[in-house]
């Protein structure tokens, strides 16, 4: 019921946004289907939407330049030593987490007492003075396009989020950064900067949402030329929504959450939710090949995509129509996704897009162990009955996401909480230690997402799984979208750690687990981690003939005195596990410069052979030159 | 009393972490339910799993399966300490192992492998297990004993489970005892305990291991069904073995007793005498992944279902084997010494008719030994040599332990030969050879008991000019008598030179070996010591060159070769008794086949390259009758 009134809510939000919106908006008609935005030219006229704009080109102005997500937002322990989430913009904001501190310190063997604090601020005299191609920067200049060479703009773009690169701004530490950051506005600039970078030789490298978690945007140390961070983040409008056949056009910059904003005030969403969605942009999702939450109702981006254009130094490619498929050879979309920003830019995308969905129901399941809880989830997937979400958590990170359980307010959900615990651990007979959760995600017309439901529950009992209510569910998603600030968190107070994934046949996915868990474990040990690690996963996604395991695996490095080289052998350990135990070496992270030396072993010399050759005739003078993938 | 009181001691063993007790009903269920046998199934020739087979394989899982109860093994544990009372002085067992034991069992799926010198191993360490508090092992045992009355089911309940000998093609049997192993291993219910020596060593030299239950123990780690598998590898040792004399019968081709529940009675008499100590040493527990770092790719088991029966690699079979061989190497250098064994290495090296007739001195016998102590512990042998004993009546103690093989009579030590039965014709020369044959391989035995530590010197006693060549020779025509890991040849070659080394019998400059004159003491005795096995090799060698066919079977040419020995020992030829050993027979045979000069055809006939032999024939001799100038 509280979520039939809270969607209730929602609509009348949305209808009041697009009121407001109007109201901002140039002229150009809000009620038309079809929505067209021109290319302008960047100064001739304020964007009069810029207000709403969720990414500024100087993105320090909003966001943390040696740490995830937004300035205000963060963690801390407070005098009393409880932990808070500073900020308005997420649920948990401006909330004590009581649980918190004892789960970390218990955990990692850290304490509040002994922080590990962060440089406060970019010295400028640590970053390198930019290589500059006089002769590029000048024509660029004349071409209007806006540019920069100012220090923490170049810096800003030469990281992802890989632990060793945070953990090296926080230290202040700045290694090669791009020389100038440019900031098309269209598919237009693109092509101009492109043309330009091949003329000049210069090097240019993609830049979307800055989310990479695979050193894809770490300039390559090797790179004399003058590097390029071409960054997306202003073409960021939807040139048009077809109702007709439900697609929309998007530039390519645009981030996961405006593009959902500005479709839900049209009614419409494409689904597609990465864990990053906040910040990672469209181009970036297609050029990794990305996947969103509820990929078992809308599909990953592959299935999303239906055209896209992408600015090479041979030219703009792009298919001739906007057909739902086509047998003309092998598709031209799959040299482009996951091409990691080393073949061109995609600057537009035509994506698929979907009715919102009339009603959303979280929900979540106890079982009384992992293996129960993976035959569950691999019953529902044979049974092709997976809801919008469907995600298995161990016991670790069960208890992980109950130490994120905000102050309750009042006595009687404490109680209430008192008597869950008590029916499932001591009537039941589950033990608290072994116990793994599921969390669940309803999407669709309310009588069927009631009947699915049913479905899954049904299915759920016959594994010895209990229902074990709607919060349980949704405080599990929320554990998505905070786990990268918890992570700054834990280097405020020694503790390191990451996220990484894979993808594995159904028979597989207990041993995966299993091991790789313990090898994670017992690396730590070996290289003298003096507390046992945090290491855990989920099975994050479901497929027909397997499954996406989420790892996430944090220590404590007192004691190391190079926590981070510690860390990087104990990740590759981790990651040999994973292809030992017949992993993939990525569902959606991508390859990037991190994983690159297991790409032969995992696509063979042949493949190799012909991602080069593309390469080759593509890019022939290494312009792209990011060096990811290949 | 206090026996009853231990046999009902509370049991509260801490088990393999997430490892749900399994009963037999779940395990016999999981085994019959699962996806490699409906594909052996299939392969088989089924087309479908239909009842006939669901029922064949019930029938096998019946008799195979063990139904380890604690109520049993209270009542095993009341009986155990009753009998090893009565044969042992005492029984060692080191704790610093069982406490490691005990951490590793918590830790992953753990694999006990004992070796096997005589029946009384076979419950022995679930009787320690059980005492330390340690979860019980299920423990692999030849169908035989199964056959046992009562006894047969009393063990079953004790958690041994049974296997046929002689599987052969039985593919159905074949995949449901390796399921069965697998399905133990990847739960982790409980340690299993196997021999990998497959058998009981009828001459207590370790065995060539067995592959197949190794292959089944390992694969659910090649396979990522565990994340790990502990090896322990436990040496048992005796002073003195119950079954001495049976065994050196058996090796002179007089058939053991089939094993029966009133067998076992009739054999209480042997509980009447004393036996020693028995000790018992645990290994370091070891750690499967890290023994295969680098040497198994189980990225190969990738692209196909890991159900699918499928033959090893020759990677995993060659890092299996290594494990193997290494497992027995690690049970050689954990066993105790005693300083019989010791004396019977030197008593071997006088002639039999010195020890049959005339005695040997006693004093010089004494002597020799303590030179040897030296040596064995130059060589790194862990002895069992009493401390607060002055060295004589150490050794006086231990023959009359071993009054069964030798005598002492004024200041001398005689063999004891089997009592002649009351007859009235003086008995045959042959059947005198064969009186004296079973003391000298009961002298054998316990000389194999150390051969261990003197073997890779053994092989390396030779001058520089040929000695790798030797070495390596040696090396291979023994490789089937002696523990040796494949491969490994070149270490093998360093530890020898290295011990020869360090012992002083020779100098190793940087590209010389030089023997010290002083020190032919050293080298004469490790000649003299594997003399026997290349006598017996040689004898074996030149009947298949000069009187046998060119085909021939197994059963005609032991005998023929035992006869050829008895003759040659007869008339003065051959002055070693180990001849006429079947085991040493077997194993030169073995060593021939291996070297491809004579092969086995499908209906079991051997087929001998006469030849090639006697090439291999001559190179032994040159090695055996090798002087240092």
């Amino acid at each position: 019921m509280a979520s039939n009134s809270s969607s209730d809510r929602q609509r009348i939000a949305q209808q009041r946004l697009r009121i407001i919106a109007g109201h901002l908006r140039a002229p150009v008609d809000s009620d038309s289907t079809i929505l067209a935005a021109e290319c302008k030219a960047q100064g001739s006229k304020t964007d009069v939407s810029s207000e709403r704009k969720t990414v500024p080109r100087r993105r320090q102005e909003i966001l943390k330049w040696n740490g995830w997500g937004y300035s205000d937002t963060r963690f801390l322990f407070n005098k009393k030593g409880q932990a808070e989430f500073t900020g308005k913009r997420y649920r948990l904001s401006g909330m004590i987490i009581p649980a918190l501190q004892n789960w970390f310190e218990g955990t990692f063997g850290a304490s509040v007492q002994h922080k590990s604090p962060a440089m406060p601020i970019l010295t400028s005299s640590a970053v390198q003075p930019p290589t500059l191609n006089e002769a590029f920067v000048d024509e660029l200049k004349s071409t209007g396009i806006p540019c920069s060479h100012d220090a923490e703009d170049r810096v800003f773009r030469g990281h992802g989020h890989c632990l060793h690169e945070v953990f090296a701004l926080r230290e202040g530490k700045v290694g090669r950064v791009p020389d100038i950051v440019v900031w098309p506005n269209c598919h237009n600039d693109v092509v101009k900067i492109v043309e330009l970078a091949c003329k000049h030789n210069v090097c240019l490298i993609p830049y979307g949402g800055g989310t990479s978690v695979s050193s894809a945007l770490e300039c390559p140390p090797e790179e004399t030329r003058c590097i390029v961070s071409l960054d997306t983040s202003q073409m960021n409008r939807i040139l048009w929504i077809d109702e007709k056949n439900l697609t929309a056009h998007v530039e390519a910059g645009i981030v996961g959450q405006e593009l959902e904003r500005l479709l839900n005030e049209s009614g419409y969403c494409t689904g597609h939710e990465p864990d990053s969605m906040e910040f990672s942009s469209l181009g970036g999702w297609v050029a990794t090949r990305a996947s969103g939450m509820k990929k078992n109702i809308y599909g990953n981006i592959e299935d999303l995509v239906v055209h896209v254009k992408m600015v090479t130094p041979q030219g703009v490619i792009e298919k001739g129509c906007q057909c739902p498929r086509m047998s003309t050879g092998p598709d031209i979309h799959h040299f482009i996704m996951g091409s990691e920003g080393t073949l061109g830019v995609v600057t537009e995308v035509t994506m698929k897009i979907r009715p919102m969905p009339e009603y959303q129901k979280y929900g979540s399941v106890v079982f009384p162990n992992f293996e129960q809880g993976v035959a569950c989830l691999r019953e529902v997937a044979k049974q092709r009955c997976a809801p919008a979400s469907i995600r298995l958590m161990d016991n670790e990170q069960f208890k992980f996401g109950h130490a994120l359980k905000p102050q309750v307010s009042s006595i009687f959900t404490s109680f209430l909480d008192g008597l869950k615990k008590f029916y499932i651990t001591k009537f039941k007979g589950f033990d608290p230690d072994r116990l793994c959760v599921a969390t669940l995600l309803f999407e669709g017309d309310r009588e069927k997402v009631l009947q699915h439901e049913k479905q899954v529950y049904d299915i759920a009992a016959k594994f010895g799984g209990l229902a074990a209510g709607e919060d349980n569910g949704q405080r599990g998603y929320m554990l998505t979208f905070v786990i990268a600030y918890l992570r700054d968190l834990g280097m405020d107070y020694y503790v390191i750690g990451e996220s990484f994934e894979t993808s594995v046949p159904w028979d597989r996915v207990l041993d995966i687990c299993r091991n790789v868990k313990a090898r994670i474990i017992q690396e730590c040990k070996d290289k003298g981690v003096q507390f046992s690690p945090l290491s855990t996963c989920r099975v994050t996604q479901t497929y027909d003939a397997g499954a996406c395991v989420y790892f996430y695996f944090a220590f404590n490095y007192r004691g190391l005195s190079d926590p981070v080289h510690v860390y990087e052998q104990v990740e590759h350990a981790a990651r040999e596990e994973i292809l030992a135990n017949g992993g993939s070496l990525s569902h959606h992270h991508g390859v990037g410069k991190l994983r690159k030396e297991w790409m032969r072993e995992t696509i063979s010399d042949v493949g190799m052979g012909m991602l080069k050759s593309v390469k080759n005739y593509v890019d022939p003078k290494n312009i792209f030159g990011n060096r990811n993938l290949i | 009393s206090s026996d009853l009181g231990h046999a009902l001691r509370t049991y509260s063993p801490s088990p393999y972490e997430g490892a749900p007790s399994c009963s037999t009903a779940d395990l016999n269920k999981a085994v019959l339910e699962s996806q490699y046998l409906r594909y052996v199934t299939k392969e088989v020739g089924s087309s479908h799993w239909d009842e006939d087979v669901r029922q064949e394989v019930c029938r096998i899982l019946e008799e195979m399966s063990q139904n380890l109860q604690l109520g049993s093994i209270r009542l095993m544990a009341y009986t155990l300490t009753k009998v090893l009372k009565r044969l042992f002085t005492g029984i060692f067992v080191n704790m610093e192992g069982l406490n490691m034991l005990q951490q590793a069992i918590q830790e992953s799926p753990v694999i006990l492998m004992p070796n096997h010198r005589s029946y009384v191993d076979f419950l022995v360490i679930s009787y320690i297990l059980f005492t330390y508090d340690i979860p019980l092992p299920v423990i692999a045992a030849g169908i035989p004993l199964a056959g046992m009355k009562m006894v047969g089911e009393i063990l079953r309940r004790s958690g041994a489970f049974f296997i046929r000998r002689a599987i052969g093609s039985d593919k159905l049997y074949w995949a449901v005892l390796s399921e069965y192993v697998k399905t133990i291993v990847r739960k982790g219910c409980a340690p299993l305990e196997f021999y990998v020596e497959g058998l009981r060593s009828r001459t207590l030299k370790s065995l060539m291991p067995k592959l197949g239950m190794m292959h089944m123990v390992l694969e659910p780690y090649f396979k990522g069904e565990v994340y790990d598998i502990t090896l322990v590898p436990i040496s048992i040792s005796y002073d003195r073995v119950l079954e001495e004399s049976l065994l050196a019968h058996e090796l002179l081709g007089i058939p053991k007793p089939k094993e029966s529940t009133t067998g076992l009675l009739k054999a209480t008499k042997v509980l009447q005498e004393d036996y020693g100590n028995m000790h018992v040493n645990f290994g370091r527990p070891m750690s499967v992944r890290r023994l295969c770092q680098g040497k198994i790719n189980r990225c190969q088991y990738n692209l196909i279902p890991r159900d699918l029966p499928q033959k090893p690699s020759a990677e995993t079979q060659a890092c299996v084997s290594g494990l193997a061989n290494l497992m027995v190497r690690i049970q050689e250098e954990g066993s105790l010494i005693s300083p019989w064994s010791l004396m019977a290495c030197l008593l071997l090296q006088a002639p039999t008719t010195v020890l049959t007739q005339e005695g040997l001195l006693w004093h010089q016998l004494t002597e020799k030994t303590l030179w040897l102590r030296k040596l064995a512990l130059d060589f790194g042998a862990h002895l069992n040599w009493p401390g607060q004993v002055p060295d004589l009546d150490v050794m006086s103690s231990t023959v009359t332990l071993h009054r069964s093989v030798v005598h002492l009579k004024a200041g001398r030590v005689y063999l004891v030969r089997e009592e002649e039965p009351v007859r009235k014709h003086p008995i045959s020369p042959e059947l005198d050879v064969i009186r004296t044959a079973a003391a000298v391989l009961m002298l054998a035995s316990y000389r194999n008991q150390s051969l261990h530590v003197f073997v890779r010197p053994c092989h390396a006693h030779f001058p520089i000019y040929e000695l790798f060549a030797f070495f390596w020779f040696l090396r291979d025509i023994f490789s089937n008598e002696f523990i040796f890991i494949p491969g490994k040849s070149s270490q093998d070659f360093e530890e020898a030179c290295f011990l020869l080394n360090k012992c002083g019998a020779v100098d190793i400059s940087e590209q010389e070996v030089i023997v010290s004159d002083a020190r032919l003491e050293v080298l004469s005795f490790l000649q003299a010591l594997l003399q026997p096995f290349i006598h017996s090799y040689q004898v074996m060698f030149r009947y298949l060159c000069e009187d046998g066919g060119n085909v021939f079977t197994e059963k005609q040419v032991l005998p023929a070769v035992r006869n050829r020995a008895t003759k040659l020992i007869l008339s003065g030829e051959l002055h070693t008794y180990e001849a006429l050993s079947s085991d040493t027979q077997k194993n030169g045979l073995s060593a021939l086949q291996r070297l491809k000069t004579v092969t086995k055809s499908e209906q079991n006939e051997y087929r001998v390259n006469k030849a090639a032999v006697r090439r291999i024939d001559d190179i032994l001799c040159e090695s055996a009758y090798f002087k240092y100038s």
